[in-house]
């Protein structure tokens, strides 16, 4: 059993973003650079399949499309225990320029388990994960919280409205996942860091693809208005404000 | 050129969701003065299927197979293209739920049609197509061109209000092609929890944090919620450390919500928090820090211990419903 997991590379989530080129382009000043926390924690499940030896898994790698400046995260990934990884050299264009090249760089590895995250953290889409899964023409399933395997089939759980899925899976499968996948993302010790420059990060150069979406500019959230304050005594006050003024309740 | 909108039922049921779609997907028709459709897949009565046409549906398309016993994406996303190449639809409209987010990606892959994700508003023009969304979790936004003919859309839920008018949609029922043995997918069980307020449902939303101290403490949580009809919800650290199931966290990492009206309670209201509830159209806090970051992001606030003020919260709501 092989297992890829697809990385992206995002500002730290506490980041305030500022943007540049009449509002076209992200700043990247001072911007702390990091896994897309959904993409840590599958990685991190990953590895635990991998751990425990009844799994058979035999090797985890993981795959990131972006140019060379992204490979310090690439390098985490390794560092936290991925054997190997490719980088596809191109500035990600759009999620589907995105999953068209991994679909290509990937084709002919024979993975058996793919990982992706929910959403990456930067353009929020949920896209990335299904998209490859259809142009590889693998079985894919969303909002998966837990994956464990079984006699070669993949077990995963998929969330669903009010309730959960058990669902059984062939392989090669894409799975999309989210919060419970794994509890806590595991990190980097000083000998994984130490390795991690020796691993082999394979780059491949990107194929032709034509971005379906463009960006037209980024705005910035529009400020709320100033919180109203209600007497901690008198909370009855803030009942009726509710009623009366926001008129929700 | 027609507007395709897939609506998901469940167990042959439709709710507020299933109207919101039918709604924006109505309205867009109109920007291209073209018909709206909606489409689900498996079996719906006639009595339920009939309300979809409340919200401005001009026909209603119900796609039946006995094969289809669970949901399986590459079926789904075959039988919605199915359609969309069928009907011509220039724009494919989905929810931004489980079942959308699963779909959607597949359907924009196999009709080459741009995807605009998660999208909370009407676009701005068709010609060119402009959708606004949200980035960077919440932290900004975007327009963004779809350049392809078809287009694919996912909507946010709760962020479209609900427009009745009535079409006499005509309904029919097709039986379309399933390919039992292409199903790789086999759901083994379903665990179901019923008669709970769904977190991603609710249009209140009773949330409490760190600074609750103790699962303990949450008993008037709960029952202020149940006095508002509520769902209830926790920051991260709570379903972390157990306190509260892990349903319950919202957030960049957990839900994503947008109720009309979110209590942060004990709720410090850091970035990631926010990210998950920024779009609630009204957010009250109840800290007992007067700089807590979450009186940035409230309408309304109380600086003030919970368990003071809770009880005496619940006392006024209960006064004033007269329970
Ligand atoms: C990658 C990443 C992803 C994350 N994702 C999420 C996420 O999805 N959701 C999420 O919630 N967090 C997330 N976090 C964690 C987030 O950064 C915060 O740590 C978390 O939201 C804090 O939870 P809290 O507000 O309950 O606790 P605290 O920050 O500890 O705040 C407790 C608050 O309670 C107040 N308080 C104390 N006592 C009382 C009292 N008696 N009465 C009233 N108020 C009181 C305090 O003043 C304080 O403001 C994430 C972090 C990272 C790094």
């Amino acid at each position: 059993m092989k297992i890829l997991v697809c990385i992206s590379h995002v500002p730290d989530t506490t980041t305030k973003v500022k943007f540049i080129d009449d509002f076209k382009k992200l700043d990247s000043t001072g911007i702390q650079w990091v896994i897309n926390p959904w993409d840590e924690l599958s990685l991190t499940r990953a590895l635990e399949l991998k751990d425990d030896a009844a799994n058979g898994v035999t090797s985890v790698s993981v795959i990131h499309v972006g140019p060379a400046a992204t490979e310090p995260t690439i390098r985490k990934a390794l560092a936290i225990g991925a054997d190997d990884a490719v980088r596809v050299n191109a500035d990600p264009k759009d999620a589907y320029y995105v999953a068209a090249q991994l679909a290509n760089a990937i084709k002919g590895d024979a993975y058996d388990l793919i990982l992706c995250g929910i959403e990456s953290s930067d353009y929020n889409g949920s896209t990335v994960g299904g998209m490859l899964a259809e142009f590889l023409g693998y079985p894919s399933v969303s909002s998966v919280s837990g994956v464990k395997l079984e006699n070669g089939q993949v077990v995963v759980i998929r969330e669903i409205d009010g309730g959960k899925e058990i669902i059984s899976a062939e392989t090669p499968l894409v799975a999309v996942v989210q919060k419970g996948i794994a509890r806590e993302p595991r990190i980097a010790a000083m000998r994984g860091i130490m390795m991690a420059r020796t691993k082999p990060l394979k780059v491949v150069e990107p194929v032709e693809v034509d971005a379906l979406t463009e960006l037209v500019a980024f705005e910035m959230p529009k400020p709320r208005a100033a919180c109203k304050f209600v007497d901690p005594e008198n909370p009855k006050q803030l009942i009726e404000l509710l009623q009366n003024e926001a008129k929700i309740i | 050129m027609s507007v395709l909108i897939f609506v998901e039922n469940w167990d042959g049921k439709f709710k507020k969701l299933s109207f919101e779609l039918v709604s924006y997907g109505a309205k867009l028709a109109e920007m291209y003065a073209t018909e709206a459709i909606a489409l689900t897949i498996g079996n719906v009565e006639s009595s339920e299927l009939v309300r979809l046409g409340k919200y401005g549906a001009g026909r209603i398309i119900q796609a039946v197979n006995p094969g289809i016993t669970s949901f399986d994406s590459q079926n789904f996303t075959s039988v919605i293209a199915g359609f969309a190449l069928q009907e011509n639809a220039g724009v494919v409209v989905l929810s931004n739920n489980n079942t959308g987010k699963a779909i959607a990606p597949r359907l924009s892959v196999k009709l080459k049609a741009g995807l605009g994700a998660g999208v909370s508003k009407l676009p701005a023009t068709i010609s060119p197509f402009v959708i606004y969304k949200k980035v960077f979790s919440g932290n900004a936004y975007a327009n963004f061109i779809i350049k392809t003919d078809i287009k694919v859309l996912t909507l946010a839920q709760n962020s479209f209000e609900l427009i009745e008018n009535d079409r006499n949609a005509v309904i029919s029922q097709v039986q379309v092609d399933w390919n039992s043995a292409g199903v790789k997918t086999k759901v083994n069980e379903v665990q179901k929890q019923d008669g709970k307020i769904l977190l991603t449902d609710a249009d209140v939303v009773i949330s409490g944090g760190r600074g609750m101290k103790s699962p303990d403490n949450w008993g008037p949580i709960l029952e202020f919620a149940e006095l508002l009809g509520a769902a209830t919800a926790c920051s991260r650290p709570v379903s972390d450390e157990g306190w509260r199931p892990h349903e319950e966290h919202t957030g960049q990492t957990g839900k994503i919500i947008a109720p009309n009206l979110y209590f942060a309670i004990g709720i410090s209201g850091a970035t990631q928090h926010l990210a998950g509830v920024s779009s609630s159209k009204y957010i009250v806090a109840i800290n007992t820090d007067k700089d807590a970051p979450i009186f940035s992001a409230a309408q309304y606030g109380i600086i003030g211990d919970a368990s003071k003020v809770l009880p005496k919260l619940v006392e006024a709501v209960r006064e004033i419903k007269g329970k």
